[in-house]
């Protein structure tokens, strides 16, 4: 149990150690650990931001489905109004063209009605003449009789 | 027992001594034969089991954790990667505990000081004569006569070991003592506290005994408990070899816990008093 040499010799070994261990040992495996630890963490940190992500996507489809649907719906409520209105709107135009073709055929028939009672008129008033003529058996005036005529027929 | 020839006393007494190697008083350098030669040489002496066990197993510390430290990578790691791993960061966790300073040496120094220990303190619960009859042995294949061969297997029981590492321990509290706090902080802090400068012989006498008494606190206190553990190995290595197994078995296993204590309590006092050579106030 003697102090001697070996005491400087140990601290110098212990020196050496101690460098060493701080030169080549300590800071790779740190260094590891540390960027390790980081790695895990930025995948556990990743993994719940796509988590958030999912349901965020999976809340952004379902209210695009929602609102799809209640554009379809209003879609096809506005369509059931649309042909609503057209098929009133064809009754109604329907319904006047039918008052107007009445309408029309009507006045055709008055002015027909018209026309050939005037033919009438006239072949009354000739047939009229001719029974006269026949009746008198006379030159008469034709002239004078035709406007007295044509009076006639008119007060008719 | 190592030979029937010899008394209890002699074969402790075998056990405690060094292989020493140094400067006889006549000039010339060798190979102590006994305790009286050894102690003649006076200082200029080499412990060579000493140098030679604790060099073995700071090297063995150094190989295993330099293979951890190159196969470090970002993966997951597995087995032994991991048990060096586990180590690192019990140390790192107690640095960053005790030491509120910024210093990339304390961490290292810490582990340094813990796993070299335990290494050392380890070789305490190989049976104690297994080693020396094995150089023994050897020895007398060169034709050495066995009594003249000495092996002391543990180097913390070799004082020159622990004041070794605790003057290390020292020189670093110096350096970072006068660095951190400039040479006129640091005699500032030996001279003015705690009773004002006009007590300044009472205070350099009381922190000059607080700063002496770290590294001797230090190197005593594990040479003190590893040696006593060694010295109970080697008498229960004295009784009849049928019974020593039931002294011996229990004292190893609470060595075990002394093992592990002894580094940890080194380690941590290491990192307290550079903590407090970081400190700047008072």
């Amino acid at each position: 149990m003697n102090i001697n040499l070996t005491l400087v010799g140990e601290t110098i070994m212990f020196a050496m150690f101690v460098w060493f261990c701080m030169k080549f040992i300590w800071p790779p495996l740190v260094d590891a650990m540390a960027a390790r630890k980081k790695s895990i963490e930025d995948g556990l940190k990743a993994a719940e931001r796509g988590k958030e992500e999912h349901a965020q996507a999976k809340q952004n489809a379902e209210e695009l489905l929602a609102s799809t649907k209640n554009q379809a719906a209003d879609i096809i409520a506005n369509a059931d109004k649309q042909a609503n209105v057209m098929i009133d709107n064809a009754k109604g135009a329907a319904s006047e063209e039918a008052d107007k073709i009445k309408v029309h055929a009507k006045a055709e028939l008055d002015q027909e009605i018209v026309k050939a009672r005037n033919e009438l008129k006239g072949q009354v008033s000739t047939l009229v003449m001719q029974g006269v003529n026949s009746v008198l058996e006379k030159e008469v005036d034709t002239k004078t009789h035709k406007d007295m005529l044509s009076k006639l027929s008119k007060s008719l | 027992m190592a030979s029937g020839e010899l008394t209890s006393s002699a074969y402790i007494k075998h056990h405690l001594q060094n292989l020493t190697y140094g400067k006889f008083p006549d000039g010339h350098w060798g190979f102590a034969e006994n305790a009286i030669e050894a102690k003649e040489m006076g200082f200029m002496a080499l412990h060579v089991d000493t140098l030679g066990f604790s060099f073995v197993l700071g090297a063995l510390f150094l190989f295993l954790f330099a293979n951890a430290a190159k196969r470090a990578s970002i993966d997951a790691p597995s087995g032994f990667q991991n048990f060096i791993e586990s180590i690192i960061d019990f140390i790192d966790d107690n640095v960053r505990g005790s030491f509120k300073g910024q210093n990339r040496m304390v961490a290292p120094l810490a582990l340094t000081t813990f796993i070299w220990i335990i290494l050392m303190n380890t070789m305490d619960l190989v049976p104690v004569d297994w080693l020396p009859v094995l150089a023994q042995k050897i020895g007398a294949i060169f034709g050495i006569d066995p009594q003249h061969v000495f092996l002391k297997v543990v180097p913390t029981t070799d004082p020159n070991m622990t004041f070794g590492m605790s003057i290390g321990i020292f020189l670093l509290i110096l350096f970072y003592s006068v660095k951190e706090k400039g040479l006129g902080g640091f005699l500032g802090e030996l001279t003015l506290h705690p009773f004002g400068k006009w007590m300044l012989p009472a205070n350099l006498f009381l922190e000059g005994v607080n700063l002496l008494a770290k590294p001797v606190s230090l190197a005593l206190r594990l040479f003190g408990n590893m040696y006593a553990g060694e010295m109970i190995f080697i008498l229960i290595a004295l009784l009849p070899f049928w019974i020593q197994w039931s002294l011996s078995l229990p004292w190893a296993i609470f060595h075990i816990l002394i093992v592990l204590l002894q580094a940890f309590i080194f380690m941590t006092l290491v990192i307290v008093y550079m903590d407090m050579a970081h400190q700047k106030e008072h």
